[in-house]
């Protein structure tokens, strides 16, 4: 761009003028569906949600204990060796007030999300989940929570088995 | 290293960045990359291969979509390369234009950046649930928003930095964009407006964020000894690094971005920088959200950790300040056409580093740096320009 150009190519449309007879559009839907198997590390770790319990996997080679576990340790490159409990309870690494659901909608009641520290994993290894039965005002970065597990009966394997982190009475 | 050619910038082209275009894809890549070849003097026959970056193609909803525009970026019947990290694309695409050309196998690539990202609807965020793992993520049914949001607030915690501070970048970016003839976004705003408007995904407010938008924006690669025959004025790409790191972005600390640094140590060493604030006089760090200019300036080793919010504060980064951020007004004010965004951040540096960026010119411009960033918050890809001397 020189520092004379003017007009630039571009013609700007409003949303509403898009969907008008205005500009001729072609819409499409598309009619896929997937199925993911959860994998073998996943696969452990889906199985032991549904009876109310965290596993990790451990590298021998750094030591180090991650979850969510992978069958191979991304640091290293060396296949990880051992399973390992952690327990149901961490501490909150980052949180965020989503005032928007998956799709961008504007929500009034926000969802409260957080990297949660698992306790029994290495330090600064978390999991993305969400807190509830808090105030919001009240969260904070070091906060100690703890899972609140579905009923045993309903859950599925899956990560929504913990229906959300509450905090710890101390 | 060994690196058989010196790469020229010696064009640039740019569109309109706005949230709907009514060109397609392949018009806006072949209004961009026009204006490249003219500004260079060269004609479409002068090129030996192009590299074409374009982001996730579910906003087009056209899958392989850089086959669907190669012959709007004018790469019918040539060597043709799509490149793409995500967000990190606008910097990754000259970088892929430079193996080309630094390499030896090419004297001149035409680099092509485009983005729409209107065809999705009712808004291009549904498309983004596809990028997380289907198995620990989705569930969740999370908002990419969230991520930013997590990583902000880590940012901040760790620090202690206060929300007015990082508010700061937005008045600074959209008031550098009216300046800027492609700007989307282009606003005089002041710090409460921003602390004050819409609260999206605490600590993000809305005027936090870059909008949604269609554009397209072109370079010209060329060797050192054919650059010299278009221009007296070539731009030097001197210095290119990219970085990613683990997936597993729950597993490492966000407060602070390893794989930025890792691309900026690689560029500046390429570049022969020892002392980047020094040495730097203008920086194009990536600002799709007020938190990640500051992040990233940290992150490119142009600030102390924990320190960029002081030195937006303090006007360092002012357009007239000593370490100039975002001449250009950056993703907040120009635009977020996610590919084209990162290119447009290398048009500027070839217009400031030739003197022909108006009113948004940066005195004593002789070294910019340009950066972008994506995926799920894990690649850097740096560029280091300078003028010729
Ligand atoms: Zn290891």
């Amino acid at each position: 761009m020189s520092k004379d150009m003017k007009e630039l190519p571009g013609t700007p449309v409003s949303g509403k003028e898009l969907k008008s007879d205005k500009i001729i559009t072609f819409e499409w839907r598309p009619n896929a569906k997937y199925a993911w198997s959860a994998g073998i590390a996943y696969g452990r770790y889906l199985d032991e949600l549904k009876e109310g319990r965290i596993i990790g996997r451990r590298c021998s080679r750094c030591k180090r204990i991650i979850v969510p576990p992978r069958m191979f340790c991304e640091q290293c490159f060396v296949a990880t060796d051992e399973w390992v409990y952690c327990k149901d309870t961490g501490t909150v690494n980052t949180f965020s007030l989503s005032y928007l659901d998956a799709d961008a909608n504007r929500i009034k009641e926000p969802i409260l999300v957080a990297v949660i520290d698992i306790d029994g994993a290495s330090p600064g290894v978390g999991i993305l989940h969400l807190l509830g039965n808090v105030d919001p005002k009240k969260i904070d970065v070091g906060m100690k929570v703890k899972a609140v597990w579905k009923p045993p009966e309903e859950r599925e394997g899956a990560v929504t088995d913990i229906l959300y982190w509450e905090p710890m009475e101390d | 290293m060994n690196i058989r050619k010196r790469v020229a910038v010696i064009g640039a082209g740019i569109t309109l960045y706005r949230r709907r275009l009514k060109e397609s894809g392949k018009e806006l890549s072949f209004y961009a990359a026009n204006m490249a070849l003219e500004s260079a003097g060269m004609s479409r026959n002068e090129i030996d291969s192009v590299v074409m970056g374009t982001a996730p193609d579910a906003f087009d909803g056209i899958h392989m979509k850089s086959e669907n525009l190669l012959d709007g970026a004018g790469a019918t019947q040539k060597p043709y390369t799509h490149v793409y990290v995500g967000g990190g694309t606008g910097v990754f695409a000259p970088i892929g234009g430079w193996w080309h050309i630094a390499s030896g196998m090419h004297d001149t690539c035409l680099v092509v950046c485009e983005e729409k990202m209107s065809p999705c609807f009712p808004h291009p965020q549904t498309a983004f649930r596809s990028i997380w793992d289907p198995i620990i993520s989705r569930p969740l049914n999370p908002n990419l928003v969230w991520i930013f949001a997590l990583e902000m607030h880590r940012y901040m915690k760790v620090h202690g930095i206060p929300k007015e501070h990082i508010a700061q970048v937005a008045v600074k970016n959209k008031g550098n964009a009216l300046d800027h003839p492609s700007a989307q976004l282009a606003a005089k705003i002041t710090v409460d407006d921003v602390l004050n408007s819409e609260i999206m995904v605490y600590p993000v407010n809305r005027l936090d964020i870059s909008p949604p938008s269609d554009g397209a924006a072109a370079l010209i690669l060329a060797s050192e000894d054919v650059a010299r025959k278009y221009t007296d004025a070539p731009v030097w790409l001197d210095g290119v690094g990219w970085s990613l790191d683990s997936a597993y972005w729950t597993n490492r600390d966000l407060y602070f971005p390893q794989y930025v640094a890792k691309a900026a140590k690689m560029a500046y060493k390429m570049a022969k920088i020892n002392d980047p604030p020094q040495e730097v006089s203008f920086a194009e760090p990536y600002d799709p959200f007020t938190y990640k200019e500051l992040h990233h300036m940290e992150g490119l080793l142009l600030a102390e950790k924990g320190q960029a919010p002081k030195l937006t504060v303090e006007g360092v980064t002012a357009r007239d300040g000593d370490l100039p951020i975002c001449p250009s007004g950056g993703l907040l004010g120009v635009g977020n056409p996610i590919a084209a965004a990162g290119l447009m951040k290398c048009c500027e540096a070839f217009w400031q580093l030739r003197d022909e960026a108006g009113k948004r010119q940066v005195p004593k411009a002789e070294t910019g740096v340009c950066q972008a960033w994506g995926d799920l918050m894990q690649v850097g890809t740096v560029c280091v320009f300078k003028r010729d001397s």
